[in-house]
């Protein structure tokens, strides 16, 4: 009898703090305007909790610290009112963020909305963001279709760019190096069988073709591969003096580890998403030089260090390299919407799409409704992860290579 | 090309045949269907990280302190959880329904603490990444660990099964738990003794990948996948099986990986796994019929 309820016990404790840890959500009393109420459904817990953890969350968490510590969101006529937060774990599932974004423009009736992590995520709310007419500004989503998705949902802000900017930079940057004589012109390649690596290595294979490069090897691997050995000798093998990984965190991790093992040293190393992780630097130390990927930062923009001190401050951790600060960014921006047009969400999409903002990016302005002013390839230099793509961009440090071979750690 | 394909492959089963010793034991023995089994792996590799990264304590004697953490685990699930439902189980189908429901709730309260206390962050550390070289290939020191661990490991519990008075009590309640009691065996003993040993071999796998492999608190059930995989070819409850199964599968990614294409790894997996199944029902050391 006694172990009858000790098993009660234990189940119900289980199921507790399952729900506990599934679903952290916090919904006070809904009077009026004591507070602005901003939503937003996040993977807390899952396969994508990995990236939200990095990009997206800590910088929520920041900027509305940053805000009501500062008195709370500013209005038109200069009253502040503090942000009340309306929070959701998706669990990292699609059919889940859309229900909870759902719930938190009907039932919540939120205010404002943030954006979920991921591109396939950003996408599946996007009608939803639409539907009930609040402006999404996709922030993790990397998308070619961008022009396309924002005549169809005219709230809708893409600010990360598309695979073929990425790869066209990529490619320009070695047929650069290759005319300079520092590498051949063949390219091993891998990528992941899965949205992010499916995208960019089809941006990169014509990008590459069109600048006369020799794509030597060319392989997909399956999400979950943890042994890159094989891959790494075929390209190894193949002669070819750059190595591409579209990759994400726990394979660009592997394949750098890896890559050490068995010597392996091209001398243009371009790994995947991961490699802008503060971690990343801190397990490879100097064997991160001249590694790199998309994204980066301008090491001279002062508002930006402020703002990469301030949330390792705040949040414990540092921001990543790529998408972080962009995030942040978009903060800011809905901000300033907000304080020059109030609580209306037609007139403040409309001064997204329009205005100019000062943000910890410096002067902001969307063209078509997406930021352009992006880091397209970036590298990393003295403990830093600099933009080096576009190069003409104030502010881009020169990319340096052939990359080092790997040190003994 | 083809020495150097063998000896990775040896080498990723090696990492296969480790994480799924504890769960044949778990499951063969204790009968207990243990989803949970790969958040264990997960809990031990997150204590690796903390005593690394946080006290600085080389991972190999994490090693020594999580296989007892793990062994005590694994005795207090069984006390506390699974020995009521075998109490109660009137036949071995409905011990493995209730284990099943049971040690999914416990996967999602295990994964639940990791994600208070460490976080939804992809967490990795490198020891060990230091080049090891075998007729002319260079192997990651830390995944030559994992293989020696696990043939030696392997190799140790065999004997130990086979040979010993102790071993032969656990086949015997591996065959048949109702014959076992009738010649003296505390068969729920054993059971217990086998799942907390399952537990420290759960915990041996998890110290030695988190020196390689990328985890985030959520990945333990990709571990139970692959675990349960090795476990069935190989033949539920067989040590040996779980080795033999755990090196085929390395050898069989490597190989289609290096001469076929790495996108087809996981086809090939499943498709060697349903032939085993096709040719031998029970697995490759399995018995024919219970």
């Amino acid at each position: 009898m006694t172990l009858f309820k000790r098993r009660h016990v234990l189940q119900t404790l289980g199921l507790g703090l399952a729900t506990l840890a599934a679903c952290g959500l916090t919904v006070a009393s809904a009077e009026d305007r004591k507070s602005v109420r901003i939503g937003y459904a996040v993977s807390k817990t899952g396969p994508n909790a990995g990236g939200a953890g990095i990009t997206t969350i800590p910088n929520y968490v920041l900027w509305v610290k940053d805000v009501n510590d500062a008195g709370g969101l500013e209005l038109p006529d200069g009253s502040k009112l503090p942000i009340e937060v309306v929070e959701y774990d998706d669990r990292s599932s699609a059919e889940e963020v859309v229900r909870a974004v759902e719930r938190l423009a009907t039932q919540d009736k939120v205010d404002f909305m943030l954006v979920p992590w991921g591109t396939g995520f950003n996408l599946a709310v996007a009608p939803l963001f639409d539907r009930f007419g609040y402006p999404q500004l996709a922030v993790s989503a990397v998308t070619d279709k961008a022009p396309e998705f924002v005549k169809r949902w005219k709230k809708s802000f893409w600010l990360l760019g598309g695979g073929h900017d990425y790869a066209r930079a990529l490619a320009a940057v070695l047929v650069e190096a290759n005319k300079a004589g520092t590498i051949n012109n063949k390219v091993a390649m891998i990528s992941i069988a899965d949205g992010f690596g499916i995208d960019l290595v089809t941006a990169a294979r014509p990008a590459f073709k069109e600048a006369g490069l020799e794509v030597a090897y060319d392989k997909t691997y399956p999400i979950g591969t943890s042994d890159f050995t094989p891959l790494i000798n075929e390209a190894k093998a193949s002669g070819a003096d750059t190595f591409v990984a579209f990759s994400y965190p726990p394979d660009t991790f592997a394949l750098t580890q890896q890559s050490q093992v068995t010597a392996f040293n091209p001398k243009v190393l371009y790994l995947g998403v991961g490699t802008g992780f503060p971690v990343y630097f801190k397990n490879n130390g100097e064997n991160a030089t001249g590694i790199m990927s998309l994204g980066g930062i301008d090491p001279n923009n002062q508002e930006n260090a402020a703002y990469r001190k301030r949330h390792e401050e705040v949040t414990g951790q540092g921001p990543d390299y790529w998408g972080s600060v962009i995030t942040y960014a978009s903060l800011q921006m809905l901000q300033e919407a907000i304080k020059r047009k109030g609580l209306d969400r037609e007139a403040v999409s409309e001064e997204l799409s329009t205005g100019t903002f000062n943000t910890v990016l410096g002067e902001t302005k969307l063209e078509d409704n997406q930021l352009r002013q992006l880091w397209w390839t970036g590298q990393w230099q003295n403990g830093q992860f600099v933009g080096v793509a576009p190069a003409n961009r104030p502010g881009a440090s020169k990319v340096v290579l052939p990359r080092q071979p790997w040190k003994a750690q | 090309m083809i020495v150097t394909a063998i000896l990775a492959g040896l080498v990723l089963g090696g990492t296969y045949a480790l994480i799924a010793m504890g769960l044949t034991l778990q499951y063969g023995i204790a009968r207990i269907m243990n989803l949970a089994y790969g958040d264990m792996i997960i809990t031990a590799a997150f204590l690796a990280f903390a005593l690394y990264s946080g006290a600085g304590i080389n991972p190999l004697i994490g090693l020594a302190i999580a296989a007892p953490a793990g062994f005590i685990l694994g005795y207090a699930v069984y006390a506390l959880m699974m020995h009521p439902l075998v109490a109660r189980a009137k036949d071995r189908v409905s011990l493995e329904t209730d284990s099943i429901l049971a040690t999914f709730g416990l996967l999602f309260v295990i994964q639940g603490v990791l994600f208070v206390i460490f976080g939804g962050n992809y967490t990795s550390y490198s020891y060990l990444n230091v080049p090891v070289t075998i007729l002319g290939t260079n192997i990651a020191a830390n995944r030559l660990l994992a293989f020696v661990l696990a043939v030696v490991i392997g190799g140790l519990l065999y004997l130990a099964l086979t040979r010993t008075r102790w071993g032969t009590a656990l086949r015997a309640v591996a065959v048949s738990p109702s014959s076992a009691a009738l010649v003296g065996i505390d068969v729920d003993r054993q059971a217990r003794f086998a799942f907390a040993l399952g537990g420290a071999l759960a915990a041996c796998g998890g110290v030695v990948i988190s020196m390689y492999q990328t985890f985030t608190a959520a990945s333990g059930v990709v571990f139970t996948m692959k675990a349960l995989i090795v476990v069935i070819m190989g033949g539920v409850g067989n040590v040996l099986g779980a080795l033999s199964a755990g090196l085929i599968l390395g050898l069989v990614e490597t190989f289609v990986a290096t001469y076929l294409d790495p996108g087809l790894t996981l086809a090939a997996t499943y498709l060697i796994f349903l032939v085993i199944l096709l040719w031998r029902p029970s697995g490759l050391f399995g018995r024919s019929a219970r």
